[in-house]
């Protein structure tokens, strides 16, 4: 069973997953940053790979991953960096990328090396459906990764059926049709959420987008398996002086 | 990616694959408008009224047909027959409204209430925020803030047009943040935008989209040429490529004629090996921006790497599916001219023919020092758009002469 499954298994709700990008805010943040998640309560880690054109993030995000590229973390850096991650790191980890520099490293050789590292599953948003099942799934299922797809508000039903029938780990609900760290009304989202919830989908759902406090966060589980943050995560990573205390508070202020 | 093609190099498969190249590789976020515009932009261009509101716009708002020029003097210049297709008389000024005018058409059949589009240098963006205030749509353009400072009368004219310019400060802050930007606008409206894309680059269908809406420059050439010479057929097409639509355009209707060589120019910027270049088929390999799988400026770790070139119409890391593809086949000949060459037969074809082209266009005309040619052949360059708003970087090399 995966770490992932394993996880949704003993955790059916309020599940928080945080997205942090690797090298940032430091080089060598990734490690510490990953730690203090864990011990702060986070149930599951989507750690970023920075790229220079990250279609499908928001502004913030986005600075991160150029400040993560400014501090020179490249695939190789990161997985020189994951070396030794299990022996600190327990709870479910998945990369997420963009899959232009996974084919310049080489999917097949990516895929081998990350899952010898411990990493549980993939989010690459960019993937189109069918070429996921024509050159991908088998690369992915033979290295034992789960991947996760997206599905948002205008998806049709018939297509999130298909996403989620091969997604495995999770299926990642966009919010709203806006990007990450979007500062949009998050009320609208609800019927879309309990539209989801009916479809008695094979995978848990994660609402990610959007969810930045508290209040969106209890939203968010109120029909979903819980929530992924991000934008928010790395706002406050920005000039903090102890990556530990603020990630303890961070997470903190979220699920008390 | 198994569909049978008609034409070998015109028309992607089904998937919008030319070769290897092409395809949509694009997040969630984005498939609900892509599909929407796939399912329906090759009915819509084929309704009669389509064509007919499209062909009288042509006509009688952008001046079309555009003359075909015999060049006397740079054919002397140069040994050879050289005619200039001249776009560069098009309302606004460039090819580029070619391609606005059929997407504003089109947007309008699909019900959309805003137009975004990404601008280099601004000929895109004049040419959106024109046919914008033609139809009386409301029209964002993005553009990098490094690009707002360098091509200022172009953001004059936009405004004048009615448009709201939206720097991009992300990333390079130039043409491929932009395209960033306003891809990241669609996916945040997706119910009442259309997004025009200025290049054949994007996700399926837009280098096809584009490429069909331009490809009206080499249908006049083939005509204007038969009655000019005698035969449809020229023995060469020359062509500027950044993101490659004026390209597409002049060799559209001569892709499956093997007989006419297609020359592609590409900006060499300082030199191809100089670290300042924007010769993406030179420096490229097999890579994936702004949703299509192309030849792509990038670092050995996939990073995309931010070009350079002398005009800011081709300072682009990338390079269309259609034209990869034709690079990749041996179809089409790949040259590139660095910043001076360019400027160089600029200034020539001034002289020479009392024509300031743009300086994109310039990179065209530098493939005439390239190629051996003969009294015999025929050569149609697609003179791409005029010099106007290249003067203060011509007035620079003028100053330095003196």
């Amino acid at each position: 069973m995966s770490r992932i499954t394993d996880l949704f298994e003993r955790k059916e709700l309020r599940v928080l997953n945080v997205y942090c990008t690797a090298g940032y805010p430091q080089l060598e943040s990734t490690l510490p940053v990953m730690s203090a998640l864990q011990t702060a309560g986070a149930d599951l880690i989507e750690l970023g790979m920075p790229y220079s054109d990250p279609l499908a993030d928001g502004p913030v995000i986005q600075a991160s991953g150029l400040t993560a590229l400014k501090n020179g973390m490249t695939i190789s850096i990161l997985f020189e960096q994951l070396k030794d991650f299990r022996k600190d790191v327990s709870v479910p980890v998945v990369l997420m990328g963009y899959l232009n520099p996974l084919l310049q490293y080489g999917f097949e050789k990516f895929c081998a090396q990350a899952a010898q590292l411990g990493i549980d599953g993939l989010i690459i948003p960019d993937i189109p459906m069918f070429e996921f099942e024509s050159e991908y799934r088998s690369v992915l299922d033979k290295h034992g990764l789960d991947f996760i797809f997206l599905v948002t508000p205008e998806t049709s039903e018939e297509r999130i059926l298909k996403l989620d029938s091969l997604s495995s780990g999770f299926l990642y609900a966009v919010s709203s049709s806006s990007l990450t760290g979007s500062d949009k009304d998050f009320t609208p989202v609800e019927s879309y959420l309990q539209r989801l919830a009916s479809m008695r989908l094979k995978n848990p759902v994660l609402v990610g987008f959007g969810v930045k406090d508290k209040a969106t966060f209890d939203m968010a589980c109120e029909h979903a398996n819980g929530a992924i943050i991000g934008s928010a995560y790395i706002k406050a990573l920005d000039g903090a002086a102890s990556i530990e205390k603020t990630t303890e508070d961070f997470v903190n202020t979220i699920l008390k | 990616m198994n569909s049978p093609q008609v034409n070998k190099y015109t028309t992607p498969n089904e998937q919008g694959y030319y070769g290897k190249f092409g395809g949509a590789y694009i997040p969630e976020m984005l498939v609900r408008n892509v599909e929407e515009l796939l399912s329906q932009y090759l009915s819509i261009i084929e309704e009669a009224s389509f064509q007919k509101e499209y062909q009288q716009l042509l006509q009688d708002y952008v001046g079309r047909p555009t003359p075909l020029f015999f060049a006397e003097r740079l054919s002397k210049q140069y040994r050879t027959q050289v005619y200039l297709k001249r776009e560069d008389l098009c309302h606004t000024g460039a090819h580029k409204v070619n391609n606005t005018v059929g997407q504003i058409l089109l947007a309008q059949r699909l019900g959309k209430k805003r137009i975004i589009a990404e601008t280099g240098a601004g000929q895109h963006g004049v040419a959106t925020a024109t046919v914008c205030a033609l139809k009386g749509i409301e029209c964002i353009v993005y553009m990098g803030s490094k690009d707002i400072e360098r091509q200022a009368p172009n953001v004059a004219r936009m405004k004048m047009l009615g448009a709201k310019v939206i720097p991009a400060t992300s990333g390079s802050k130039t043409l491929k943040d932009a395209t960033n930007e306003a891809i990241r606008d669609w996916i945040n409206n997706p119910n009442d935008t259309h997004y025009i894309i200025g290049s054949v680059v994007g996700p399926h269908p837009y280098p096809d989209m584009v490429a069909r809406f331009q490809s009206v420059i080499s249908k006049e050439i083939r005509q204007q040429l038969m009655l000019k010479t005698g035969s449809e057929l020229p023995s060469h097409v020359i062509a500027c490529v950044g993101g490659g639509s004026n390209a597409a355009g002049a060799f559209y209707h001569f892709l499956e004629e093997e007989s006419v060589q297609l020359v592609a120019v590409e900006a060499a910027g300082h030199g191809v090996d100089s670290g300042m270049s924007a010769a993406t088929t030179q420096l490229g390999r097999d890579g994936i921006l702004h949703g299509s799988r192309s030849l792509l400026m990038q670092t050995e770790d996939g990073q995309v790497i931010e070009p350079h070139s002398i005009s800011a119409g081709l300072d682009y890391p990338g390079i269309g599916p259609l034209h990869a593809h034709l690079y990749d086949s041996g179809r089409g000949t790949f040259l590139y001219a660095t910043d001076a060459e360019a400027l160089e037969a600029s200034f020539e074809v001034a002289k020479l023919e009392g024509i300031i082209p743009a300086l994109e266009t310039g990179h065209a005309f530098a493939a005439l020092k390239k190629l051996s040619l003969t009294e015999k052949d025929i050569v149609v360059i697609c003179l791409s758009g005029r010099g106007d708003k290249d003067l203060a970087t011509y007035m620079k090399v003028m100053e330095h002469a003196d």
